[in-house]
């Protein structure tokens, strides 16, 4: 008979060992699956983890992975101020989708000036694009109580929706021949997030990541603002004492992520998407939900589980071209991570004690 | 434009059938919620029931037997967010994502041979006179029987909470499980088997969709199905009668923008598939205003961990 005990305080080792046992676990379980599937497990496993990063194709798959992790860290970063404090923004997603279409529309508003005006401008647009599109839960939320959770992710279909009102409206491509797309931002070079050094995948988008999570690293831990969100975690009735705004901190912890997600999804159309197109966002908004929790929420654990995550997509592209493997197969393999780590993280809370009987 | 051409009978009738897939799994997460778990992961055991009902049905040939394995399915997967909250007293909203996460990926893997099949077609009702009926006869007489046995379901979960003493149990453990465990009930058992009854609903809101509503497997069919399920219950202020009220205003507004885009009303497609999310969003926001009869409706202990400090 197993018997939970609860610890005093959350144990700090476990807080750093879970994640590795959750992937640990993940790979078992993912290997189970991939022999039922028919596939060679190791091999799977190998693909998906080994060759992006260290194998005899890597060269090629590198870039891709700062590709993807970028906006992955980048919306993870604002989603954990909000999970910490107990705000669930779980509409990432649409912000994302917001981000790019707002400050695509602002930049295509100046088509073709070639200031170098119009990035900041599309940045700035794209940033508040998502932002506000987040306030709207918080302000359903502060004046009239509406769930967030619901409210952001109905609006992630909204968005969806918008986007392809967009592309196959006022946004589509005048000189296209009709396709549901915008003018690609990749050969308007004021326009054009362009990767820098050439192989790497790093563009503009993945040092602002990098920056953003010195930025993170430094709110959460020294400044004042931190400390609120980690009191309003742990304890909301203390944080109301101690002159927390519950309200306040609402507004601005679904502003904040919709502004980081926003200007993630800036950075994607301008750069690695190259043009608004129905089928341009890729789910990063709710794979960031899985980046936050296996990060714990800390700015560093979210930078190293958002280059995971990235490789585990590469990774799914490996599999589905050697081993024929639909593209849902990753999808499932992130699924479990976030369930073996949910079910591992009962070890930083409780101790466990093995009893004879009851 | 040309509004004559909507036909209010086809209205009515097509409305039920674009309600039931949610009123399955809103009733079922009313169920869930009512003893105390707040279960988010229903999209994700929606899109599993949808597969495991559509491969059952098109591997056998019933779609009776797809109902039944869509329920088993998603039952099986809600099996696994139970463990983790229940037994390893995860975070519940945390779980829930987990779960939608895990079962859209689930379904997409499994049905990943299945695009393009269209599925065994389901019985309607048939009765000699009543189906026959103007106006009456297609809008209450004429369906599958799914709708019934879904209207059927919800008097009966409304039986059961209001009136037998099982019920009444699992309405105390959502309530307050403190109280009821130290009372001598299975907290933990009773919230485990509401969970998995959630599921099964789910499961076969999902399959009504494959098999019936589409009728066809496509990834991400049931596109946030899931989770207006979770807003009705919200707007049904977790009363099983007002369930039908709020899957059927859903299905209403559903079904009216798909005959406004067929007629052609000089609005964009995607400007009119907006409807029924913002509508859902509309009514949240109604239900919720009102904080002081929100929080008398909701389950005291909605979303709480429970762990046993014997």
């Amino acid at each position: 008979m197993i018997r939970l005990e609860p610890r005093t305080e959350p144990s700090r080792a476990m807080i750093a060992l879970t994640p590795i046992l959750a992937v640990l676990a993940t790979m078992i379980a993912g290997g189970i699956l991939f022999s039922v599937l028919g596939k060679n497990p190791f091999e799977a496993i190998r693909m998906i983890f080994w060759d992006p990063v260290l194998g005899e194709h890597a060269f090629y798959y590198r870039g891709q992975i700062l590709v993807k992790a970028a906006p992955l860290i980048m919306i993870a970063l604002g989603l954990s101020f909000g999970f910490r404090a107990g705000i669930w923004n779980i509409g990432a997603e649409g912000q994302f989708i917001m981000g790019a279409v707002i400050g695509a529309a602002a930049g295509l508003a100046l088509y073709p000036s070639q200031s170098i005006f119009v990035y900041p401008i599309m940045l700035i647009a794209g940033t508040l694009g998502g932002m506000l599109w987040a306030l709207i839960p918080a302000y359903l939320k502060i004046k009239f109580n509406a769930n967030e959770i619901l409210v952001s992710l109905m609006l992630v279909y909204v968005a969806f929706n918008f986007l392809a009102g967009m592309v196959t409206g006022p946004l589509r491509d005048p000189d296209g021949f009709n396709f549901p797309e915008s003018r690609s931002f990749q050969q308007w070079d004021a326009a054009s997030n362009p990767e820098l050094i050439a192989g790497s995948g790093i563009h503009w988008g993945v040092l602002m990541t990098l920056g953003l999570v010195i930025v993170a690293y430094i709110v959460l831990t020294r400044h004042i603002f931190g400390f609120h969100i980690r009191l309003a975690g742990q304890s909301p009735r203390a944080a109301k004492f101690g002159g927390v705004n519950p309200n306040k901190m609402i507004a601005i912890c679904l502003g904040l992520s919709g502004a980081l997600a926003g200007m993630a999804g800036l950075y994607e159309v301008t750069g690695p998407a190259g043009k608004l197109t129905t089928t341009f966002p890729l789910g990063y908004g709710f794979t960031a939900i899985i980046v936050a929790f296996l990060g714990r929420l800390h700015p560093i654990g979210i930078l190293l589980a958002g280059l995971l995550l990235a490789v585990t997509y590469v990774g799914g592209d490996v599999i589905q071209a050697n081993l024929s493997l639909p593209k849902a197969s990753i999808q499932v393999f992130q699924g479990m991570l976030l369930f073996f780590l949910l079910a591992v993280d009962v070890l930083v809370h409780f101790r466990l004690r093995f009893k004879r009987g009851i | 434009m040309d509004f004559s051409s909507i036909s209010i009978v086809s209205l009515l009738a097509t409305l039920m059938v674009a309600a039931t897939p949610i009123l399955l799994a809103a009733i079922g997460e009313l169920v869930t919620e009512k003893s105390g778990v707040l279960n988010l992961g229903v999209e994700g055991m929606m899109i599993f029931g949808a597969i495991c009902g559509f491969i059952a049905a098109v591997e056998t040939g019933s779609p009776l037997i797809g109902f039944i394995a869509a329920a088993a399915g998603a039952a099986a997967l809600s099996l696994l967010f139970a463990i983790l909250t229940q037994y390893l007293l995860a975070n519940q909203v945390a779980s829930g994502l987990a779960l939608t996460l895990f079962g859209l990926g689930l379904a997409a893997l499994l049905g990943h041979k299945y695009t393009g099949i269209k599925p065994p077609s389901s019985p309607k009702l048939d009765l000699p006179i009543l189906s026959d009926l103007p106006v009456i006869g297609p809008i209450l007489f004429n369906h599958d029987y799914m709708i019934y046995f879904s209207i059927l379901l919800v008097a009966v979960v409304w039986y059961f909470l209001k009136f037998t003493r099982k019920g009444l149990v699992l309405r105390a453990v959502g309530e307050n499980h403190d109280a009821a465990h130290a009372l001598g009930y299975k907290v933990i058992r009773i919230r485990v088997l509401a969970i998995m009854f959630g599921g099964a609903c789910a499961g076969m809101g999902g399959a009504y969709l494959s098999l019936i509503r589409v009728p066809q497997w496509t990834e991400g069919m049931t596109a946030g199905a899931g989770w207006i399920a979770l807003a009705i219950v919200v707007f049904a202020s977790w009363k099983p009668w007002r369930i039908i009220l709020g899957a059927y205003l859903f299905g209403g507004v559903t079904i009216l923008q798909l005959n406004l885009q067929a007629v052609g009303v000089d609005i964009p497609v995607s400007y009119l598939s907006m409807a029924p999310y913002l509508v859902t969003i509309i009514v949240l926001v109604i239900m919720s205003a009102d904080r002081k009869r929100a929080s008398l409706n909701a389950p005291a202990s909605l979303g709480r961990i429970f762990h046993a400090s014997n």
